[in-house]
């Protein structure tokens, strides 16, 4: 942890009309883990693209340096490559890329370089995520905006790429903003959380200090069974 | 072989080639049909030239560049989809314009006007069809990418909007190019066939781009030199031998 990176004050963003956040404010340290938590509808991705600059907004968003920002988006998903002949090699040469700058990143995400000649759209989901992570990272970010990064995959693929980001938010102190609307991520991996809901009710802070019964029925406003994640989270 | 087959050969080439390259990125953002409608608007400038006189590519590039940058203005203002805009902005032009013009005078624009090109427009094709290239070519990474996502080409520090631009004058040139190769009409196939055909057989995104290139220009070639042995008007044959090639690479398709 360590200098304040981003300080948001008053955001608010409207939508063709509807105000989808409101007079939204917080601010993230350098190497934090930021989960954005809130059912559908809350406005996660929306406060991910105006953090990100691609949506207008009110309000201040400061970034204290101008870091190198990584950023992978919820549509981007393997429909959209699926029928390109784009190998992962292709992929990687569209930011100008050479193969063995991206040899580099493949293995950080357990993948081989058998794969770069693979067609991208005939990855496992589980491979074409990870290749995903290694896309963004080859750009050598230090700021990571993820958004649902594993709604594609299956349980136990989306842990390994949870796992396989801390050990790169470890190595290479990143700071991270992670959209998802899953408790066990918070609790597992997040240093801080940002819970955003419908009825415009806010939390922000350490997961185990913020999140309670009562915070949650908020949010999602039905009754939420949850259990403390006893795993403490360490640098 | 006469000094206008000559020349007819060359502008083919060069239209049809660079068609076939900008083709391969209409296909990968499903736009390869919005030639279509853009070669219908370029209709009435073609009988334009006709009923004064003047080539038919010089006619139809105005009314296709207006059409274009109305779109590109309405794309940032309303993100609508391109190809609706294009459905719209060219439906609305053809519309108006077959209102004043003879149309009955068009008739030579629908199916194209090769075999008449002269010195100065075969010079014309190859300087345009070379920029074509050329632009494509350098911005290829940076298109692509938007057409993948859009949001994610602009955190990698695109800029959408300029390439976007650069993207559609591409067309535009293309489509005024492609009525004096293969008609008003048939426009969308100089762009989508070669293209189809190249994504059947290509595994890498570069054998994409070379492959349909090479079929764009094959089929210019063939369709312009079976025109002057048969008679028939070289535009249809052009289409037809892209067609051609197009059924010989479907059982390899790897999708």
């Amino acid at each position: 942890m360590g200098k304040i990176l981003l300080e948001v004050k008053n955001l608010s963003v409207t939508l063709g009309g509807t105000p989808v956040l409101s007079e939204l404010s917080f601010s993230v340290e350098e190497g934090e883990i930021l989960t954005i938590l809130g059912p559908n509808g809350s406005g996660k991705t929306v406060l991910l693209k105006a953090l990100l600059g691609l949506l207008p907004f009110t309000g201040e968003v400061n970034w204290h340096k101008k870091p190198r920002i990584g950023y992978l988006p919820q549509g981007l998903n393997q429909m959209s490559v699926r029928d390109m002949p784009l190998t992962v090699e292709d992929f990687f040469a569209l930011k100008k890329l050479k193969r063995d700058q991206v040899l580099r990143y493949l293995p950080l995400v357990g993948l081989e370089s058998g794969v770069l000649n693979k067609r991208a759209g005939y990855l496992s989901g589980g491979e074409f995520q990870r290749m995903l992570v290694a896309w963004v990272l080859a750009s050598r970010p230090e700021v990571l905006f993820l958004d649902e990064p594993t709604t594609a995959i299956d349980v136990v693929g989306g842990e390994t790429i949870y796992s396989l980001l801390k050990n790169i938010w470890r190595e290479q102190n990143l700071t991270m903003f992670v959209v998802t609307h899953d408790l066990n991520i918070v609790y597992a991996h997040s240093t801080h959380v940002l819970c955003l809901s419908r009825f415009a009710h806010t939390c922000y802070g350490i997961p185990k200090e913020v999140l309670t019964p009562e915070v949650l029925n908020d949010m999602y406003a039905t009754d939420v069974k949850f259990y403390t994640h006893p795993g403490t989270l360490s640098q | 072989m006469t000094p206008h087959l000559l020349l007819s050969l060359i502008s083919g080439v060069f239209i049809a080639g660079s068609a076939a390259y900008l083709g391969t990125l209409m296909l990968s953002r499903k736009m390869a049909v919005v030639a279509g409608p853009l070669g219908h608007l370029a209709l009435p400038g073609a009988a334009l030239a006709l009923v004064y006189g003047f080539n038919l590519s010089l006619g139809a590039f105005p009314f296709v560049v207006v059409g274009i940058l109305l779109i590109w203005r309405l794309e940032i203002r309303t993100k609508l989809q391109m190809e609706a805009l294009t459905a719209i902005v060219f439906a609305t032009g053809v519309a108006a314009a077959f209102l004043f013009l003879p149309i009955n005078k068009a008739e030579a624009a629908l199916v194209g006007d090769i075999s008449k090109v002269g010195l100065y427009a075969t010079i014309a094709s190859v300087i345009l069809g070379s920029l074509v290239f050329l632009a494509v070519n350098r911005s290829y990474s940076e298109i692509m990418l938007i057409n993948i996502q859009e949001d994610l080409a602009k955190t990698e520090g695109i800029n959408v909007r300029l390439y976007n631009l650069i993207y559609l004058l591409a067309i535009a040139i293309i489509v005024a190019l492609g009525v004096d190769l293969v008609g008003g009409l048939m426009t969308a196939a100089l762009v989508a066939i070669p293209a189809a055909a190249a994504k059947n057989v290509s595994k890498t995104l570069r054998q994409f781009g070379v492959l349909s290139g090479m079929f764009g220009a094959a089929s210019a070639i063939v369709g312009i030199l079976s025109s002057a042995a048969t008679g028939f008007p070289a535009g249809p044959l052009v289409i037809l031998t892209s067609a051609a090639i197009f059924a010989i690479t479907v059982p390899a398709s790897r999708v």
